[in-house]
């Protein structure tokens, strides 16, 4: 029971009483603590993001052997996994390592690691292109969605269609005082709603921080014993 | 100009065309490519965390700075895999718990200093119409959000001006979001006329 539950209450409470006195501690100590509790969790995220990549594997092999629809998909996502995390790991990540300069004299420590190159070349523009893709699905939701059926939906229709139009030469064309009516609109209405918000959001966030510290929230660690 | 003669350029551009190919149905070429980006992101998150952390965070400081703290983040990491074990699945709470304990203990100061320069920035310097706005607006959108109340009569009248100022804000961020996704697209289709068709310049 005590490993089970206890302990892992115990080392969140310990660890985050402990990160917020260091805010207020202003010894070179503290800020030696703060960077190594950093560092520390940058090095433990890594292990729960291998975990991700173990869940990954995991369902597309299960696809494979089970042949269901469109496991070949899943060979795709397999082989570009492994070949890309491959070439990552020898050839280094932003520049190339010492092995690939050893294995091919044409890299030089100045030039683009080959990871750099699926970067560059297709996760970047794949990715763009998939958000492009939204400018088509949001127009067509919006007219589906966006009928002035009530004050309220005619206020966000009214100001995303401003905001839209007046953000392109087009905008300005029309009407020569769009840019100051958009201006307007941000700093002031949108500008106070966002901080309402915001503040609401903090608000949530300190006492849910809190209550997890505390041990009151422990969602966290799951379900069972 | 003329048409691009470059290897990864051509791989781009139909990677590209495949993507947009959805716009006319779901398709195996569009299903190849949002595949093979799941392979390639996380692949190329494995190397990252590969170089950036266990080599630049674990291995040099072991090894070549003999610094043996580390071990102690290096064994909660590998306690996640005890998950994989029925009878130890229980240990990977440890390390969940000091990212949870240490995150949140990190996000309580910050989260204190923003809200304090939010409620600063509300307050008004001046007596314009825009400071009043801001006023009347943060407070009844922090009405709205407040549930310990019932949203009737007077709170209710309030409630109702936050939700027009809400709904504001939202129309503007959707505006904001459909300009991005637009000059994201414009980005594309200049990609592909000029550094791989050469139409334009």
């Amino acid at each position: 029971m005590f490993i089970r539950r206890t302990l892992p209450l115990l080392v969140a409470g310990f660890f985050g009483i402990a990160t917020i006195i260091q805010f207020f501690v202003p010894h070179p100590a503290s800020r030696t603590f703060y960077n190594m509790v950093l560092d520390w969790m940058i090095i433990v995220t890594a292990f729960t993001y291998l975990m991700a990549v173990q869940s990954t594997i995991e369902l597309h092999t299960t696809k494979i052997k089970r042949k269901v629809e469109g496991w070949q998909y899943s060979l795709v996502v397999l082989i570009s996994l492994g070949i890309t995390a491959f070439i990552g790991i020898l050839g280094g990540a932003f520049t190339p390592s010492t092995i690939l300069m050893k294995l091919i004299p044409a890299f030089k420590p100045s030039s683009t690691s080959p990871l750099m190159y699926t970067y560059l070349y297709m996760q970047v523009p794949m990715q763009s292109t998939i958000f492009s893709l939204l400018a088509f699905y949001m127009a067509s939701a919006a007219f589906r969605s966006f009928k002035a059926r009530s004050f309220d939906a005619t206020m966000l229709l009214v100001t995303a269609a401003i905001v839209t139009i007046g953000r392109v030469p087009l905008g300005e064309f029309i009407y020569k005082g769009f840019p100051e009516i958009i201006e307007w609109i941000l700093k002031y209405p949108n500008m106070a709603a966002q901080r309402g918000i915001l503040i609401g959001v903090e608000l949530g966030m300190i006492a849910t921080s809190l209550k997890i510290i505390l041990g009151i929230e422990r969602k966290y660690l799951g379900g069972g014993k | 100009m003329a048409i691009s003669t470059s290897i990864w350029i051509w791989i781009s551009a139909l990677l590209t065309l495949a993507i947009y190919s959805f716009l006319y149905k779901d398709n195996p070429f569009y299903k190849f490519a949002e595949y093979l980006l799941v392979g390639i992101s996380i692949g190329y998150g494995i190397s990252v965390y590969w170089h950036n952390t266990i080599i630049t965070k674990v291995y040099n400081p072991l090894v070549h700075d003999k610094d043996f703290l580390v071990i102690i983040p290096l064994l909660l990491g590998l306690l996640m895999f005890s998950r994989f074990f029925k009878n130890y699945s229980h240990l990977s709470r440890i390390p969940i718990a000091f990212i949870v304990g240490a995150g949140t203990g990190l996000s309580i100061p910050s989260s204190f200093e923003f809200l304090f320069k939010q409620v600063q920035g509300t307050m008004p310097t001046a007596f314009t119409i825009g400071n009043l706005i801001i006023i009347i607006g943060v407070i009844t959108t922090l009405i709205y959000f407040f549930f310990s109340m019932e949203h009737k009569g007077f709170i209710g009248k309030v409630s109702r001006v936050g939700i027009t100022f809400i709904m504001i804000a939202f129309g503007a961020a959707f505006g904001y979001t459909i300009m991005a996704r637009i000059s994201l697209f414009i980005g594309r289709i200049q990609f592909l006329l000029s550094d791989w068709l050469g139409i334009i310049k």
